[in-house]
């Protein structure tokens, strides 16, 4: 099932995401995302996010789709040149993998080995041309593929970046590559994502609100000073500061479900980011009035 | 010594665009030993922009244009033929390009690609830096290398980790699209940042085999 399907048929999406685990122990990230299951649309796996070395979002992916789940695979241009961009994204197809998200990856200085090599031979806008010529049956350089690979291509987009029109610059030219949906890095500040939509609308590509569950007040100052274009709002810290240890959880989920209720008419899905916390994602849901 | 050849007249021109009004400096230094500037470039220059019906508004060489106070007294001769100017064209290496980027509030349009260096790296004492990359690019991206001041080496604009101007990898560094971009904003040209931009040519940075033969690849090698 690729995702421009449940666009075109209207539907507010919703996905998940997961990070494979650093290691071969796959029990506990399945536990985890087991509550996702018939609540999400499809489920992202993160690659070696944060540029911390884990198990592979590719075969992650394949044992999803194994699992009844529909993947999303994320794949950055941090790690791989573009022979080795292509020859993924042609394994992914064989794999089962129908959407993929391509995405430029943080610098290797920020994860658990920044002494390797920053690979970054294509940026995010070159990596979807390419995935897109794929689709039509043809490689990078024009060479003709035996049989090409369908997909339904994602990218990304930060819509609290200051100053945002560099960024918008970027989101055309993502666009005009072939990007058919964009996820957005996680909204907190509704009244700044409803000027950001203001100004994309004219793109007509569906946009997936992205939310990170804050998990306390202290993580959401530590957002606030380190995480590019993201801005927690006082009143939410203050409401979490305000809560006991136990009662994190259950007010998380009444702040991420209200401010999904508050922009899920301006947008055309949601993606959330539990960050272990996947257990709640019911919870919200059914809070935010969805499913 | 930066070694540099000359793009195809063709796509100089074409990169000038309606600008009808060129400024021309040339480098004396490297990119005259290399016959992609000198007093023979800027001569073969403003034959080729007369001809293209451009009008030269100025024609500059300057020994070296990775010397800072150099350029600065020789550019400065020249102040109201630059206000009368739409572009400056740079017969130079990436250095001498964004050196005169920075001095000059106007688009700065380079006429070599640089290849590659020669065991000299110039006297330049700025942050202008030259990643040597075989197809040089600064015409499109406000006379500010992206391959040099963009850590990710990034072409089509900024990515999602560059935060209040800076860099993701380090606060104090600035984010080169985001440089970029304020230029670009400043010259009227933010146009210029639309276009997907295709992935680079690394073979471009390889030195050509004559060229390779001596562990130097120094000046003395150069024909």
């Amino acid at each position: 099932m690729k995702l421009r399907e449940l666009f075109e048929e209207g539907r507010f999406v919703l996905t998940s995401e997961i990070g494979p685990p650093k290691g071969v122990l796959l029990d506990e990230m399945f536990a985890e995302i087991e509550p996702l299951k018939g609540k999400v649309d499809a489920i992202n796996v993160t690659d070696n996010q944060s540029s911390v070395m884990r198990l592979g979002s590719l075969p992650v992916c394949h044992i999803l789709k194994e699992r009844g789940f529909i993947p999303v695979f994320q794949i950055t241009c941090r790690d791989r040149n573009r022979l080795a961009l292509q020859s993924d994204i042609l394994s992914a197809y064989v794999l089962g993998v129908e959407n993929v998200l391509c995405i430029t990856g943080d610098h290797n200085v920020l994860g658990d080995h920044p002494q390797s090599k920053p690979v970054f031979d294509l940026d995010s806008v070159q990596l979807i041309k390419t995935v897109r010529g794929l689709t039509r049956g043809r490689d990078m350089v024009g060479n003709e593929l035996e049989g090409s690979p369908e997909f339904c291509i994602g990218a990304v987009v930060n819509p609290g970046a200051d100053p945002l029109e560099p960024q918008i610059i970027k989101m055309e030219l993502k666009a005009e590559a072939g990007a058919e949906f964009f996820q957005t890095q996680t909204v907190y500040d509704v009244g700044q994502f409803e000027r950001f939509m203001s100004q994309v609308e004219r793109l007509k590509r569906p946009v997936m609100a992205g939310i990170v569950f804050l998990k306390s007040a202290g993580m959401a100052r530590f957002m606030n000073q380190n995480v590019a274009g993201v801005s927690v709002p006082d009143d939410i810290i203050k409401e979490l500061a305000s809560v006991s240890k136990e009662d994190r959880p259950k007010k998380s989920v009444e702040i991420t479900a209200r401010i999904i209720r508050s922009l899920k008419d301006m947008c055309q899905g949601v993606h959330l980011m539990p960050l272990g916390w996947d257990r709640y994602v019911p919870d919200v849901l059914k809070e935010a009035d969805l499913r | 010594m930066l070694v540099s050849e000359r793009k195809p007249w063709e796509e100089i021109l074409q990169s000038l665009g309606t600008r009808d009004r060129i400024f021309v400096v040339s480098c004396g230094g490297c990119a005259d030993a290399c016959e992609t500037g000198g007093n023979e470039g800027l001569v073969e220059a403003k034959t080729k922009l007369q001809e293209a019906g451009k009008q030269v508004t100025g024609a500059v060489l300057v020994d070296y244009l990775c010397n800072k106070v150099l350029v600065g007294i020789r550019m400065g001769r020249y102040i109201k033929e630059l206000e009368g100017s739409d572009l400056v064209l740079v017969l130079s290496c990436g250095v001498g390009v964004q050196v005169v980027g920075a001095m000059v509030d106007l688009p700065v349009h380079p006429a070599d690609n640089t290849l590659f260096m020669g065991g000299f790296t110039g006297v330049w004492p700025g942050a202008e830096r030259c990643a040597q990359c075989g197809e040089c690019r600064l015409g499109v991206t406000g006379g500010i290398c992206p391959v040099t001041n963009c850590t990710k080496e990034l072409l089509n604009g900024p990515c999602g980790g560059s935060n209040n101007g800076k860099c993701e990898v380090d606060p104090e560094k600035d984010c080169g699209w985001m440089l970029i971009y304020e230029r670009l904003k400043r010259l009227g040209r933010l146009e210029d940042m639309k276009g997907i931009r295709p992935a680079r040519d690394h073979k471009l940075m390889e030195p050509p085999p004559e060229r390779r033969k001596t562990i130097y690849w120094a000046l003395e090698n150069v024909e």
